[in-house]
């Protein structure tokens, strides 16, 4: 289907229905009840991990396929999002234009430091890349406060010119993002007994954007151009002496998945309206890195599961605190409560880097090919585990023999 | 003149005078060969013909062109295929799409962005890549990781690959460096075989002497950066400055 192969489409179809069913796997906890800390399906939250998992996705086309690893993928992150606000503020508050402007100006971007950073390859490449997104962060910060409004960031505000509609509504406030009138921050809620469910129709579209932007990696992949790109990570000598000019190729996928990034900044700035110049600190490059190898760099469905376990990460360990710690170990005697609270408590809050640093030592350690391979393992042993059972049977009849 | 003319070619490492004066000329439909003793420039000569070196002073022209100042590509795509002394080919990539990337390279040149078509829906390229690895019996190992395969089977393959390019002029730099006798007469008879079924010019270095007489129609004999001699292979054997620069040290 799609011009995909039958494994691929049901891959798609999983990921697919998992992004519809998102608000209801996220919150399987009742309202009101312990555990409703881990709940994910708000969605603000929601947002984040399909929009981060486009710029996961986009940053695996370079670095899974390639092996070129760039440093400074949060630049055309931060452009997109900077591209967007503008278009809000001088266009019109439709997502569609601000969202292709910044898909675009990060492309154009992309281009520039691509063409210069792939003079170089391996740690050179790498450091290239985070000079120049250092360097724009830097530029944002400062020099280009006109264009980016400096360390406040850019925002809407009452008299932003609009071409296409107004300044301000009505009631004197500023129009918020729609598509074609339709309201990114529009939420329905259900509620089913003590179970809360949110559909918000920025999610919707975010997950729309996602699975067509997935199924174009997918496309990607299996084409003769992708795999001229695991050739250029495999063996850039043979490629050289099979007629084939690499550096076009890796130019190519720079720019492809730095307008993957462009599209997720945009899509940030898309559903709430604002751009700032942390968004390309080289923080935000790495954490790509991160989500990209904890998935698994190469694999079709990694990056996603990365960029949702680190944002879940973020978004819920950071938020358990010690109040919470003691409502969880109330039940253990005073001393022992105490005791315990203050073991995990370095895990947790501020320290939920702490537990992503570990989680993502053992993954690199002992699952080079990231959660991906994890699964693989699992289905493997599961499977294994029968075949272990009829190996033991045959040995066990041989010695009859 | 010759498919491959190399004029006073001269090549230096530091103090160390590689390549000194080398002129050689290359007859179309000819199978030659370059030995000598161990450091005496084969490879580097090899490099200078492909791009991956250029020559201090000197030309190379390949059927009428220069080659240098070419990137490796260029040269590749006027018709010049190489096999390495350690086979190069895609370890990452199972053993049809190490045959698929050259054929691509064929088809499309040196660069296409086909990034929406699938590589199962490019038949023709892959009816070719199949049939090669029919002709090179590996079509039983095309879902292989190729990086597992034994070097024998790398090198087969690796042939493969050039030859699907279907160059004018193959450079293979000792083929049969580092195989058993088994697969030396492997890649003889697979060499003798391409030979016969296809217009091909082929250069080949080589320090088994077997594989020189077995091949070769003319041999050039390439001690400390200069051509000795060049000669007939019957000719060869029997010349005292070869006998006693190198076949007798091999001897
Ligand atoms: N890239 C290089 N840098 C410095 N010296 C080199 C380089 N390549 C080859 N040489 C030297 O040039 C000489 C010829 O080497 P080579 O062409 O590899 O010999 P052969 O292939 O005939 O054994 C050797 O002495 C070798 O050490
Ligand atoms: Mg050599």
């Amino acid at each position: 289907m799609f011009g995909l192969n039958a494994r691929d489409t049901s891959l798609l179809i999983v990921v697919a229905i998992l992004a519809l069913c998102a608000p209801f796997i996220l919150n399987p906890f009742p309202q009101g009840s312990a555990m409703a800390q881990f709940n994910a399906g708000y969605p603000d939250l929601m947002q984040r991990f399909v929009i981060f998992g486009i710029f996961a996705i986009g940053f695996n086309i370079l670095f899974g396929l390639t092996g070129y690893l760039s440093f400074g993928h949060a630049a055309f992150l931060g452009v997109g999002s900077y591209s967007a606000v503008w278009m809000f503020k001088l266009l019109s508050m439709n997502v569609i234009p601000a969202i292709l402007l910044s898909v675009i100006v990060a492309g154009l971007f992309a281009l520039l430091i691509g063409y210069v950073s792939l003079r170089r390859s391996g740690i050179y490449f790498s450091i290239l890349t985070l000079a120049f997104a250092q360097m724009s962060f830097a530029l944002a910060y400062s020099v280009l406060t006109p264009i980016t409004n400096g360390e406040t960031g850019l925002q809407l505000s009452l008299n932003d010119p609009r071409i296409l509609g107004v300044s301000q509504t009505a009631d004197g406030s500023i129009p918020v993002t729609n598509l074609f009138g339709l309201e990114m921050r529009g939420t329905y809620q259900m509620d089913v007994g003590p179970w809360m469910f949110q559909f918000n129709a920025g999610y919707y579209l975010s997950a729309l954007i996602m699975l067509i932007a997935f199924y174009l990696s997918i496309r990607i992949f299996r084409s003769p151009f992708g795999m001229m790109l695991r050739a250029v990570k495999s063996n850039q000598q043979r490629m050289n002496y099979t007629g084939l000019n690499a550096r076009p190729y890796t130019l190519a996928a720079f720019v492809i998945s730095g307008m993957y990034a462009g599209l997720a900044g945009g899509l940030l700035a898309s559903m709430d309206p604002l751009a700032g110049a942390e968004r390309m600190q080289w923080t935000a490059s790495g954490e790509v890195v991160l989500m990209t190898i904890l998935g698994g760099a190469g694999t079709l469905i990694g990056p996603i599961l990365g960029a949702g376990f680190i944002k879940y990460f973020e978004n819920i360990f950071s938020k358990i605190n010690d109040t919470v710690l003691h409502q969880w170990f109330g039940f253990l005697p005073d001393g022992l409560e105490d005791f315990v609270v203050f073991i995990v408590h370095p895990f947790i809050g501020k320290g939920w880097h702490l537990t992503l640093g570990i989680l993502f030592m053992l993954v690199v350690i002992f699952l080079p090919g990231g959660l991906v391979q994890g699964g693989q393992k699992i289905g493997k042993w599961l499977r294994g585990n029968k075949a272990g059972e009829d190996d033991a049977s045959k040995a066990s009849t041989k010695p009859a023999e | 003149m010759g498919i491959l003319e190399v004029k006073n070619v001269n090549k230096r490492f530091g103090g160390l005078q590689a390549l000194s004066d080398v002129n050689l000329s290359i007859a179309e439909n000819t199978v030659h060969a370059i030995i000598g003793p161990n450091g005496a420039g084969k490879s580097t000569l090899l490099n200078c013909l492909v791009g991956k070196l250029i020559p201090d002073t000197g030309s190379v022209m390949f059927d009428g062109q220069s080659v240098l100042g070419r990137a490796p590509y260029e040269i590749n795509q006027m018709g010049i295929s190489r096999v390495f002394q350690t086979p190069e080919i895609f370890g990452d990539l199972t053993v049809l799409e190490n045959m698929l990337i050259p054929c691509f390279a064929k088809r499309d040149g040196s660069f296409e962005m086909n990034a929406l078509t699938s590589v199962t829906s490019q038949k023709d390229v892959l009816a070719k890549a199949e049939h090669m690895l029919e002709e090179m019996n590996m079509a039983d190992k095309r879902h292989m990781h190729s990086a597992s395969m034994s070097r024998g089977d790398k090198r087969r393959l690796e042939i493969g690959m050039c030859l699907s390019q279907e160059p004018r002029l193959l450079l293979l730099d000792e083929p049969t460096a580092g195989m058993a006798r088994a697969d030396t007469n492997n890649t003889i008879d697979l060499l003798k075989q391409i030979k016969s079924e296809r217009d091909i010019t082929i250069a080949i270095i080589e320090h088994d002497m077997h594989v020189v007489f077995s091949l070769a129609e003319r041999i050039t004999v390439l001690a400390q950066g200069t051509p000795l001699v060049e000669d007939t292979p019957d000719k060869i054997k029997g010349h005292p400055k070869v006998r006693e620069a190198y076949l007798g040290e091999s001897a």
